[in-house]
């Protein structure tokens, strides 16, 4: 399967050779008696960059990642963190990622404040350091006003991004989210990855997450699939897209049938469906204006559809990802997103 | 921020590395301190207890026993009901290592990058602390009884109840880093701190006993923890001959009285076998 493949328009977010790579997985084997959970998966995640792996439960995502964590023993293979082996330096390794797990790991009868501090001196941070770091993580996750209150006053979502924020009190290099916004309603999903998006921005930390929500990973720079485990696909979310099929154009104009003409006579591959014209292009957003000048008569609707994530698992997998997300990233999101680039 | 050149920071200097673990074990402690002091119910309910104890017990069998020169049973049960109080509280801190596994944050501490020793120790500092703060809280109830306080007593009674909270939590953090759940927290208290505690003395006189209860007793470490409360507590009050005789505070093991140094020194050798216990038990726990 496809490694570092870049046939897309956004080259800059696969893994440029120049970016050097901070996490580096050979032939990476985890197997339980008979049962191999992970089956000799390579791969490498380079500095900046937002890495997903991309799973059903029970694919191999967290056997994965507790062995990235050192959290768990890889019956064979080889993975170095920050340039640290994890079966020799294992605490070299944790020093030098933030670890966000699916539970809660706060004590919630503390303040933020003094979960960051103890987790401040259990990583070594210097006493010096300490307070400026605590306002630092506190203003990236946007607690700041809430430094001195207790966890337990705090919502499920401000936990979250407070766990987020105490991962990096100790500037990880890595910073591992296992499911980070499984049980948060959209709302906080979005502020959690405007979060996790800005802190790769300021804080140049690089994210690797695990997810079974399609919409989530869309916003990784890459994504590994994952899948029994083994990767079946590793590439940019559009590069995967753009793999099994090309985007729709649904056309709705005054008269349908000369519209579809008009564009066969064009070169077009053309369906009508429900009475509209289904046009078969390579980027449907790019050639909407060609297409409404092919035309000739007046168009009334446009619709642009380009293959999901859904359509990429079930392309690689041969079924649908279990759990489907119900309720897609709401559009301020997209839009900050989509700014960004 | 910093973009990598992060590993010359944070390389293991031999003459820091035992700062920073001392810094964990004081943080620990100081976590156990700030969640004792946030949980004032907690005090409470643990003073509730004892006091049944003291009341129920002590007036119920004092009418009973009787007096001796003007010393009652209350006054006799007095060190042994601080005793418990201490030993209840130690062992159910060194055991909320079980809520810090079911609440998640035992998973914090586990990986961080830090000696499990560091921590299993700062837990029992703290476990520690709490339980002799909690058994020092007890002293408010001294004049009721009509045990007489001076300043040196209470440092004593400080200082022993440190040295037994140290020893208990150990023990706790030992126990609990061998369970996984919830339940087998109960069933621990059910089966191992009652019976300690009964067979301790801290309620009755321990000589005179029917041979197997004296052998119980003898094996129990607790019974040279609430031995050495006592004798101070005794030291310190007006007691006629006729009173030290009927309410004993000493120890017997084959015939000889055990020295308040020798029962001492039985306590600190449990205290390190446990610490040491703990240690692995926490270093073995995942």
């Amino acid at each position: 399967m496809a490694s570092t493949v870049t046939s897309d328009a956004r080259p800059e977010a696969a893994a440029p050779a120049s970016r050097p790579c901070v996490i580096d997985v050979r032939d990476l084997t985890r197997r339980f008696g008979e049962f191999t959970a992970v089956d000799a998966i390579s791969f490498d995640v380079r500095e900046g960059e937002v890495f997903a792996f991309l799973g059903p439960n029970g694919a191999g995502k967290s056997t994965t990642i507790n062995m990235l964590c050192t959290l768990a023993r890889p019956t064979a293979g080889h993975v170095t963190i920050a340039g640290f082996d994890v079966a020799t330096r294992p605490k070299a390794v944790r020093r030098n990622i933030g670890l966000v797990f699916q539970d809660q790991t706060l004590d919630d009868r503390l303040t933020a404040q003094e979960n960051l501090r103890f987790h401040a001196v259990l990583y070594r941070v210097p006493s010096g350091e300490v307070d400026a770091r605590i306002a630092r993580v506190l203003e990236l996750v946007d607690l700041s006003d809430r430094r001195y209150d207790l966890v337990s006053e705090f919502s499920g979502g401000m936990a979250r991004r407070l766990e987020i924020a105490r991962a990096l009190m100790h500037v990880p290099r890595v910073l591992f989210l296992d499911e980070p916004t499984i049980g948060l309603d959209p709302q906080t999903r979005t502020l959690m990855w405007e979060d996790v998006l800005r802190l790769r921005e300021e804080a140049n930390v690089t994210v690797f997450l695990t997810t079974h929500y399609m919409d989530e990973a869309e916003y990784a720079d890459r994504i590994a699939i994952i899948d029994r485990g083994k990767i079946v696909a590793l590439d940019t979310p559009q590069a995967l897209k753009a793999q099994i099929g090309a985007d729709t154009v649904d056309l709705g104009t005054t008269d349908d049938a000369a519209a579809i003409a008009a564009l066969q006579r064009a070169g077009y591959r053309v369906e009508p469906v429900s009475g509209e014209a289904r046009v078969f292009v390579e980027n449907g957003e790019n050639a909407v204006a060609a297409l409404i000048e092919t035309v000739g008569v007046p168009v009334l609707n446009v619709h642009v559809h380009r293959p999901t994530l859904d359509d990429v698992f079930l392309h690689y997998t041969g079924r649908q990802i279990r759990e489907a997300h119900a309720d897609a990233i709401p559009a301020r999101v997209r839009a900050w997103h989509g700014r960004r680039r | 921020m910093s973009s990598g050149a992060l590993p010359s920071k944070i390389a293991e200097r031999p003459d820091t590395v035992l700062r920073d673990e001392l810094r964990t074990t004081g943080m620990v402690w100081l976590r156990e301190l700030i969640r004792f002091e946030r949980t004032r119910t907690r005090i409470l309910s643990g003073l509730i207890q004892p006091i049944l104890f003291l009341i129920v017990l002590g007036y119920g069998m004092s009418g009973l026993v009787g007096s001796t020169a003007g010393f009652d049973f209350k006054k006799f049960m007095f060190p042994g009901i601080m005793a418990m109080s201490v030993v209840t509280t130690a062992i159910f801190s060194g055991m909320s290592i079980v809520w810090d596994r079911e609440f998640g944050f035992l998973r914090e501490m586990l990986v961080a990058p830090t000696s499990r020793a560091s921590l299993a120790l700062g837990k029992t500092a703290g476990g520690a602390s709490v339980a002799a703060v909690q058994g020092t809280i007890m002293l408010v109830l001294a004049p009721l009884i009509g045990v007489h306080l001076t300043v040196v007593l209470v440092l004593e009674i400080i200082g022993l109840e440190l040295l037994m909270a140290i020893a208990l939590t150990a023990f706790g953090v030992f126990v609990a880093s061998h369970i996984e759940r919830m339940e087998g927290f109960q069933v621990v208290m059910q089966m191992l701190l009652f019976p300690m505690i009964f067979l301790s003395g801290a309620l009755f006189p321990l000589n005179g006993l029917p041979g197997w209860l004296t052998v119980l007793t003898r094996v129990n470490p607790l019974t040279y923890a609430v031995a050495p409360l006592r004798q101070v507590v005794f030291a310190a009050q007006h007691m006629p001959p006729a009173a030290r005789k009927r309410f004993p505070a000493t120890v017997e093991v084959f015939g000889h009285t055990l020295s308040i140094g020798t029962e001492i020194g039985i306590v600190v050798v449990f205290a390190a076998i446990f610490i040491a216990l703990a240690i692995r038990g926490f270093s073995r726990t995942q």
